[in-house]
Parts: structure tokens; sequence; C-alpha cells
């Protein structure tokens, strides 16, 4: 058989049947999502990142949910207390007024200065023998041990007679140890140098009364005097005013959380319609559209912040979230507009764009079908990156006494509130400080995580 | 580059412009007027004190007014302090913060350039890892903390000592100056150091780089002479952004470490609603931070004649 000798049949024109082992698909085809997710997920950093986002929108969604404590209550029991502390309380009769007499304990006369009672947080009763030489006595207490020539703490009492040998402090106790000392005054009224001091370790006692009154027992009749109850548990103490912390965070993290979230959402989605306009437009429109986001970028940020929110004025019972939420709007989207324009610029050249116009396509499809979504990688890592931005700006307002106003909590008014008893409460700003640190950070990892997952050219080298 | 820098300069005359319009709408929209404190006054009285401010005269007409004498510099009176001209105040508090600021953003470009460079030249080992790690945590904690654990630190530096070695708060010396100004360059540095590292990184993979290696230049030298020179570059041109951020950022750190800049005097002009010292503030802030960036740029211009050209 030769090569011309070649006969084409019938059977030659059917088609081939297609074998499925060759020409198989070996791994499914992933769309620019999935692979983003695939991405990301490997990232192990973004991935801890994203959970703790999670588990922070969750404290603050289903948290006051679960612990149902209004953060407004004040518990005049426990002011300024830290976490884990001691919450026994012995249940004791209404306190007569004292006349003086000693109870049960035994009068010691070696000691000068001696206790009447066992000491508690309803009455400390002080009795003293007569010092030599003494024509009046001046009392003083202190939180800290006595120490010659320093601050002896708060004068409570002073006599001028003799005879006045006892007192009664019944002046803002709390169960600790506080160190009383007694000064003896010469004949002018003048502190002499013959001094003794006592320790007093302060038991926390409450009536029956107060404990029903405050809802730690149901009814008078369950308990009896000498039993002992519990306060109300507060996992993370209680802020200058008695109000728990838990509660506070968790309503705090509502407003935080809201400016965090929403201002940038608000503002991204107007910079990127803006800014579209803007890059698809060309031109002239897109000239002036870019020289007025020139001109609010140009205006100094925290500067109109507050401007703008004195402008909008807080009314009473208002608590200022929105004029801060539109403030931010209104300064910070020519960021993002300015972002968006210049992807839109670039991707108007882009074939497809020419291709889908050929078709018939009208400027609003472009827009909406081509160059939004592309770009809605670089819109993504934008709004995470202005999440912590926002929280920052929040709590920084707040901070300087312009942002929330007071009864509503947010962590920067908290975290205001906290630094003024930072040395003696340090879990006041603690807790707050931590929150936001916490949630700037995951924010800051998630978004660059999603920066090399979604966006191929910021991708950053390392 | 005359023509460069006459149109920056008409341009950032435009955007004061525009901050003092803006600055003007907002100080309207306040609730309440600036009289409002003087409960007492007969309406005749009232009259009166709105025809010295020019408070009678139509919105337009005030605003001609406000432009014409903050177009000569002139700021007008407070209102909380009547002998006091915002001029003056501006003139005894700004340089405060100028100080504070300067000395913030020396020490935030160095360090960001210093621990930058570091970090690029000891790329994924452990001073990276650390140094990096730092950066992380420097851009996340609230400048307040920043400015709580200063001042705890100086307590405890004092105590070690046995005296007082760094003053807690206050102004005056440049012993004063120096915990405030970390703190305040402290979320400037975090970011220049991210920006020098991958600036640093991008310079590594050039041409010119290879071509110095291959004609056998020492490692030192490729480094400072090539690398280092090259991707500071980047780094100048946020200086003006972070100039801004620096300078109104002080708030905090003027109010945790009581000093009396500008900064706090404004918070304490807004709490008072002290008008003019509030429009003067913002107006000569807007026009400072202006042309910080025009001066940033034009250095810029001299530094890599590139962008003159764009």
């Amino acid at each position: 058989m030769t090569e011309n000798s070649y006969r084409a049949q019938a059977g030659d024109f059917n088609p081939i049947i297609a074998d499925h082992r060759i020409q198989g698909i070996s791994r499914p085809s992933l769309s620019y999502w999935q692979d983003a997710w695939l991405r990301l997920k490997a990232n192990a950093r973004a991935m801890v990142s994203l959970y703790i986002v999670i588990a922070l929108l969750f404290f603050t969604i289903a948290g006051p949910y679960i612990w149902t404590v209004d953060p407004a209550f004040q518990d005049l029991d426990q002011v300024s207390q830290p976490p884990n502390i001691d919450r026994k309380a012995t249940l004791i009769k209404p306190y007569p007024i004292w006349d003086g007499s000693t109870g049960t304990v035994d009068v010691k006369d070696s000691e000068t200065l001696y206790l009447a009672q066992a000491a508690n947080t309803e009455s400390v009763r002080l009795l003293w023998h007569v010092m030599p030489g003494a024509e009046g006595y001046r009392l003083y207490r202190n939180i800290f041990p006595f120490e010659q020539g320093q601050s002896m703490g708060l004068p409570l009492f002073t006599t001028f007679s003799p005879q006045n040998r006892l007192f009664e402090d019944l002046l803002d106790l709390t169960p600790r140890t506080f160190y009383y000392t007694l000064v003896a005054l010469n004949a002018t009224g003048q502190e002499t140098s013959e001094v003794v001091n006592i320790a007093v370790e302060v038991q926390r006692v409450l009536t029956i009364e107060q404990a029903v009154s405050k809802g730690l027992v149901d009814s008078a009749e369950e308990v009896d005097v000498g039993d002992v109850v519990y306060l109300k548990l507060h996992p993370m103490g209680t802020d200058y005013l008695g109000r728990d912390m838990l509660a506070r965070l968790m309503y705090g993290a509502r407003i935080s959380l809201f400016i965090g979230i929403f201002a940038p959402l608000i503002f991204v989605s107007f910079g990127v319609l803006y800014g579209s306009t803007a890059g698809f437009m060309g031109g002239k429109i897109d000239q002036v559209l870019m020289r007025f986001s020139d001109f609010v970028v140009a205006l100094p940020f925290l500067l109109f912040m507050i401007l703008f929110k004195i402008a909008f004025g807080i009314g009473p019972g208002e608590s200022g979230v929105m004029p801060m939420l539109i403030a931010m709007v209104v300064l910070s989207w020519p960021s993002t507009a300015r972002l968006v324009r210049g992807q839109i610029l670039q991707i108007r050249e882009e074939g497809y764009i020419a291709a889908s116009r050929l078709l018939g396509a009208k400027s609003r499809y472009l827009i909406m079908r081509h160059m939004i979504p592309n770009t809605m990688g670089v819109i993504l890592v934008t709004i995470t990156f202005a999440v912590p931005s926002a929280i920052f700006t929040e709590a920084f307002l707040s901070f300087i006494g312009m942002g929330v106003a007071p009864p509503t909590p947010s962590w920067g008014s908290m975290c205001f509130e906290g630094i003024k008893t930072m040395l003696t409460h340090p879990h006041e700003l603690i807790f707050p400080a931590l929150l936001i640190s916490i949630t700037v950070l995951a924010f800051n990892l998630l978004g660059d995580g999603l920066r090399d997952a979604l966006d191929a050219k910021m991708r950053s080298r390392e | 580059m005359r023509a460069y820098l006459l149109k920056r300069i008409v341009q950032g005359i435009i955007t004061v412009w525009f901050i003092a319009s803006a600055t003007f709408v907002a100080m309207h929209n306040v609730p309440g007027d600036p009289l409002m404190d003087e409960k007492a006054t007969t309406e005749e009285i009232r009259k009166n004190l709105m025809q010295k401010y020019g408070l009678d005269k139509s919105l337009f007409e005030q605003y001609i007014i406000y432009l014409k004498n903050m177009s000569q510099g002139d700021f007008g009176i407070s209102f909380t302090q009547q002998n006091r001209q915002v001029n003056d105040i501006i003139r005894e508090h700004f340089p405060v913060s100028a100080a504070l600021g300067i000395l913030a953003i020396t020490f935030a470009a160095f360090g960001g350039i210093l621990w930058g460079a570091l970090t690029a030249l000891y790329r994924n080992r452990l001073p990276d890892i650390v140094i990096m790690f730092l950066v992380i945590l420097g851009v996340s904690v609230p400048s307040f903390v920043f400015a709580a654990l200063g001042q705890l630190s100086i307590v405890s530096v004092n105590n070690l000592v046995g005296f007082s070695l760094i003053p807690v708060a206050g102004w005056g010396t440049i012993w004063h100056m120096l915990v405030p100004s970390m703190v305040l360059g402290m979320s400037t540095m975090a970011y220049l150091t991210r920006l020098m590292r991958s600036s640093m990184l991008e310079v590594v993979n050039t041409d010119y780089i290879r071509t110095a290696k291959s004609k056998g230049l020492p490692a030192t030298q490729i480094f400072l002479q090539h690398q280092l020179r090259n991707a500071v570059l980047p780094v100048i041109t946020v200086l003006g952004p972070a100039i801004a951020a620096i300078t109104t950022g002080g708030f905090v750190v003027e109010m945790v470490f009581a000093i009396p800049g500008l900064g706090r005097y404004f918070v304490e002009a807004v709490q008072q609603l002290d008008y003019t010292v509030i429009m003067g503030t913002t107006v000569f802030y807007g026009a400072f931070l202006v042309f910080m960036v025009i001066i940033v740029d034009v250095i810029y211009g001299f530094i890599d004649p590139r962008v003159r050209v764009g």
C-alpha cells in the first residue's frame, strides 16, 4: 500500500470516542474566592485571627444574653474590686448605737489602743487608755502600715478632752487591713510624739435587711445571724462606681465594634461608588471629583472628628455614637475612593472590558459586572484594615473625653476612666485596653492574611 | 521645578481655604450660641454683644469677614479669656507641640529606618521575627496605653535610682520631652519599620544590586550605599502624612503627661466652646499640615527627580 492508495472509508468520519481517562480534569477548578479561601486557610496566623474575630463577635452579640448583669447597676458593696475577690459576707443583727461599752472582746490592759468589738464593715469601734500627758487625742486611719515620718493617713477624729477615749469609725469601710494611729495632743492642741497604732482586719458583714434588699437572699426567714452569704459575682471585677466590668465590656464592645465595623462598611461603600464613578467617567468629571476628595483628605482628621462631634451636638440621653459614625464616614471615604479609582483606571483598559463593550454592554453593567467584582479583593482588604483604625479612633476620642457620652460604656471611655486609678485598681484599665489591643491585632493580622490571599499584586514578599 | 512649586502652593492655598470654610460651616452648626453663658443679660445687652462680635450680620457677611481676618492671620480674641488673642495662644502653645512632634518624628524616622533595615538584613531569622512581633504590637496597642506604661516605667526608673531622674509629667527641659516623644512616635515608628522592611526586600532583587555584587563590591558598601539609600525613598514620601498623624495625635500624650501644648489647649477650648480658639486652631493646624506635606514633597522632588515630571 503506497501513500496515494489510501481511500477514505465511511467509518473515518465517525467521531472518535473521547478517552476521558486522558483528558480528565485532575483537580476541580477553583473560583477566585475558593482559591483565596484555600490560601487563607493555609495561613495559620490569619486563621487564628479569624477565630478571635468570631469569638469577639460572639462575646459582643451573645454575651449579654449569657451574662445578664445590668451594666448600669451599681454594686456599692463592691466598688473598684479586682476580679476573684473573696465575696464572703457574714450576716449580723442591725447595729445599735454604740454606748462605749466593750462587747465580747477582752480588754487588754497591755495595749493602749484596742478594739471594743470585732471590726467589720459596719463599724470599727476603738477605745484607748490614757496616754501620758495627753490633753486631747487625734485619730488617723491609713491603708499603709505606720512608718515614722510618713503620712498617717486620714484624720478621723480630734478631741480636746482627755476623758473622751473612744471612737466609732463608720466611714467608707472596706474588707481590708486598716492602720489606725492615735496621737496625743498637748494643752495647746499640738501633736506630741506620743503615738500608738493598731492594725485592724476588717471583716465584711451585712445585716439581714441589707442582704434581702440587695437580693442576695430570698427572704429574711431563710437565713440567720452568723450565716455566710455571698455577694454578687463580678468575674472581671467592678469599676469605680461598682458596675460590673464584664457586663460593661460586653456593652462597650457593642459600641466599639459597631463603630469599628459599620463606619468602615459605609465609608468604603461610598468610596467605592465615588471612586468607580470617577475612574469610569474619566476626563473633567474625574478631575473635579478627585480634586474634591483631595480637599477632604487635607482636613486634619482628629480635629474635624471633634468639630463634627460638637457640631452635631449630643442631646440628653443620647450616646453620641451616631454623630461619631457620621463624622467618621464623612472624613474617611477619600482614601478608598482613590484606591478604587486607580484600580478602575487599570481595569478599564483590559481586553475583556473592550470585548464586553463591543457586545453592547452599558456602563452600569460594566461597573457592576466587571469592575467592582474585580476590585472586590482590594476592597475587602481595605475594609479589614479600616476596622482597627476606626476602633482606634473611637477609643482615642473617648479617651480624651470627646467620644461616647459617659453613661454609655465603650472600650475607649472605660480606658479613660481606668487610667485615673491605674496604680490602685489596674484591672479597670487593663481589661478594656487588652480587648482593644486584641481586636486591633486580630483585624490587622486577618487583613494581612486576606491581602496575601486575595491580592496578587499587593502580596507581601516574605 | 518653579512651576511645580507654584502649582503646589496654589493648590495648598485653595486647600487651606477649603479647610477654613469647612471649619466655619461646622462651627455655625454647633447647637447654642457663643453668648449662651451670659444668661443674665437683657435683650439690649445681648444685642450689643451680638453687634460687637458681628453676629448680627448675615451668615455670608460673617463668612467674608472671617475669611478676610484669616487671610491676614488674625484669628480674633478668645471668648473665654477676653484678654488673650488666639494668635498669642497659638504662639505660646504651638512651639511646645512642635518641639514634641519634631523629636517624635526624628525618633520614629530613625528608629523605623534602623529596625526596618535590620529586619531585612536578618530576614526570617530571630532579629527579624522579634522586631516584626514588636511592630505588630506597636500598631495594635493604643497610644494611651503606651503613655500609661511610659509613665509607670519613669516612676520605676526613678525609684530604682532613688531620685527624680526623669520627671513624670510637665514641661521644661529635654528630660521632660524624652518619654512623651517616644510614646508619640511609637506607632509611626512601627509603621515605618514595616514600610522600610518591604522596601528593602524589594530593592534586593533589583538589577543595580546584582551589578554591584558582580562588580565585587564589599557587602557593607552595597548595603549602605545602594540598598539603604534606595530603600529610604518610599519612607520619605510617607513622612508628610506621618507628621500630620503625630502632630494631631499629640492630644493624648499631652493630656497624660500634662504638657501645655496646643493639642491639649484645643481639647480644653472645645470643652468650653471657645469658638474663636477652636476655629483658629483648626485652620492653623490645617494650614500647617498642608504646607508640611508640600515641603516633604518638594524635598522628595530634589532627592528623586522622577516625581517632578509626574
